[in-house]
């Protein structure tokens, strides 16, 4: 008996131990940030053009990508969850891809698309558009690298709802738009606010697609993470202020995040009408 | 009052659903799950499309497969109450209801007793209170036609019976062309005036709660509305009798007709219980062990040997009928009906 105490003890301890290494690993960083440099100092030095220019770039680009992820994801991701259709499994894998690729090949594949010499360069070019290393490729390099955390968040979304209530939809006389409006969105909304919330997260961090499809171009696409980037070499002051601001802006995203999650409020009538999110 | 017809198929999982039907006042449909209940109310509310076939609302055609015509659910009178009612979770009772017609959404919440619970959300309303919802919601739409999906399935035993009677009165006060399934055949037979015994999409029988009692026309029907089936042999035909051997080694005697191998149906109201043998030559007698005391509602349902037999409460307890005891059924030859098995299965 005591031999089993004793290792169980033990183990608890182990456990106990690897969780402290695991958490002290995962906020050290976090914390240090804030503590190389006085509060005071990092306000201040948030005031510097390099930091107001990236800030206004970053949030200008972020809110565009964000509109147009909403616009063409919704869509695309209620046909993929409501259409049995041959090659749909192609298609979700497609989707899902830009999320394990290497943020450096998906500014490749953009630059080989959209690029001077890109598959759609002459194209664009004889339409006197170029899209490579101005602010517009930023859009795009955000949309690429995020949509997909929303359009798959927002599948699982859809997919959540029960046919019947759209089947009862119909037969009380609604027509496909109204059903739509009135009882699909209604009910995907939380799931598709999840999935809004992570896209943004992801999109506002983005770094490597952006460096080698835009460029960083101070005022022009040089976001928050890129800004960082620079200072880093000249003024690593510079640089933990950025890094502290958009520590903050995460910290707030990823808790609102967590409300929406757990804001189940009292308008279900069943417990499985919200498939749990990944 | 209008006419519903429908007479197509649909090809299921495992069979093809087949059916001809006219729905003037209230039908019911009967039959084990699986057998292809729901897809008929789908198939009428155009929620499904029939591979051949016709459904039709007097002149009104929603579907005519042969000629290309086909209703989406939005473009048909059709009020359907679906089995676990698919109430709205984020609307309002009054938002659910008034989501069928705005017009007539407050008197049908003042109709259906629910004016109190308007702005309640379904989940937080009782069984009871849902079936009034979602009904009064498909009225709203002012349909030609009302389809119930089990309506009463989803109810625990408790409520249910209140809310049968309360479903009866409802009914019977809107005067419309209503089609119900359920897997209850007491259901079916409390709700409607016509019920049709279903079994893998074909419709067996087809009459009132009487004929299908008094005349079952197969074995399946017979045990679906509740009556003991025996099996044996009918030995011929002497005095106006036929003697029948049952499998079970008795020898019962039945005013029908048959021969060769039967099926002899007695319904459990025609079984009387004794303790004692009683040497009546004009009774079929049976003799068995006691395996089940049942009380549903003020009878007992007794178990003796094959049969089932039911009783009054007071009697089961002058009988001290306990399990594992001896006791004899027995029922008159005119009390059985002889179904002759012309290679037809008990189904599910």
């Amino acid at each position: 008996m005591s031999r089993r105490r004793l290792r169980d003890g033990l183990l608890a301890t182990l456990f106990f131990g690897a969780a402290l290494i695991a958490f002290a690993f995962l906020a050290l960083p976090i914390i240090a940030i804030f503590t190389q440099v006085s509060p005071g100092r990092l306000v201040s030095l948030l005031g510097k053009p390099i930091v107001t220019d990236a800030l206004v770039v970053s949030f200008k680009t972020t809110v565009a990508a964000q509109v147009l992820i909403l616009l063409f994801g919704t869509p695309a991701a209620y046909l993929i969850a409501s259409r049995r259709f041959t090659g749909r499994t192609f298609l979700v894998t497609l989707v899902e891809l830009p999320l394990v690729l290497p943020p450096a090949v998906a500014g490749l594949g953009l630059l080989a698309t959209f690029g001077r010499f890109g598959l759609l360069g002459s194209t664009l070019d004889s339409l006197g558009l170029s899209v490579s290393f101005t602010q517009t490729a930023v859009v795009l390099a955000i949309v690429f690298v995020s949509s997909p955390l929303y359009v798959r968040t927002a599948i699982a979304a859809f997919q959540a709802i029960d046919p019947d209530l759209v089947a009862a939809s119909r037969t009380l006389g609604a027509g496909s738009t109204r059903t739509f409006f009135r009882v699909v969105l209604p009910l995907a909304f939380n799931g598709l606010a999840a999935g809004e919330a992570l896209a943004f997260a992801r999109g506002l961090g983005e770094f490597g697609a952006t460096i080698m499809f835009a460029g960083s171009l101070q005022g022009v696409t040089q976001t928050l993470p890129l800004a960082i980037y620079e200072a880093f070499a000249i003024n690593f002051d510079v640089a933990l202020a950025m890094g502290a601001l958009l520590v903050a802006i995460s910290a707030v995203l990823l808790f609102t995040l967590r409300l929406i999650l757990s804001w189940q409020p009292s308008r279900r009538t069943s417990p499985s009408l919200f498939a749990p999110l990944s | 009052m209008a006419t519903l017809s429908a007479d197509f198929s649909l090809a299921l999982r495992s069979f093809e659903l087949r059916l001809a039907l006219e729905v003037e006042r209230t039908v019911a449909l009967a039959g084990p799950s699986g057998a292809g209940k729901t897809s008929i109310l789908r198939v009428i509310a155009g929620l499904a499309r029939p591979g051949s076939g016709r459904v039709a609302l007097d002149e009104d055609v929603w579907v005519d497969v042969s000629r290309g015509v086909f209703r989406m659910p939005d473009e048909r009178r059709v009020g359907l109450v679906f089995q676990e009612y698919a109430l709205f979770p984020h609307l309002s009772v009054q938002a659910n209801v008034a989501y069928g017609g705005k017009e007539r959404a407050q008197e049908l919440l003042e109709r259906f007793h629910i004016s109190h619970l308007a702005k309640a959300r379904p989940g937080e309303l009782s069984g009871g209170e849902r079936q009034r919802v979602a009904l009064a919601r498909a009225l709203a739409r002012d349909p030609g036609v009302l389809l119930l999906d089990e309506p009463l399935a989803a109810l625990d035993a408790h409520t249910k019976a209140t809310v049968r009677a309360e479903l009866q009165e409802l009914l019977s006060a809107f005067d419309l062309p209503t089609l119900i399934v359920t897997h209850d055949y007491e259901d079916a037979v409390a709700l409607a005036d016509t019920v049709g015994v279903l079994v893998e999409g074909t419709l067996r029988q087809m009459g009132t709660p009487e004929e299908l009692v008094s005349r079952p026309m197969d074995p399946f029907v017979a045990s679906f509305t509740g009556a003991n089936l025996l099996r044996g042999r009918a030995d011929g035909h002497e005095h106006g009798l036929t003697e029948v051997q049952l499998e079970s080694g008795e020898r019962i005697y039945s005013t029908d007709r048959a021969s060769g191998d039967v099926g002899v149906v007695v319904y459990p109201w025609d079984v009387s219980v004794g303790r004692l043998h009683v040497d009546d030559s004009a009774l079929n007698l049976i003799q068995g062990e006691i395996a089940s005391v049942v009380r549903v509602g003020n009878r007992v349902r007794v178990r003796i040997g094959p049969l089932t037999a039911e009783v009054t409460e007071a009697s089961a307890d002058r009988l001290e009928l306990d399990r594992g005891g001896t006791a004899f059924a027995s029922f008159k030859a005119t009390g059985t009906r002889l179904i002759e098995f012309s290679g037809l299965s008990l189904g599910a």
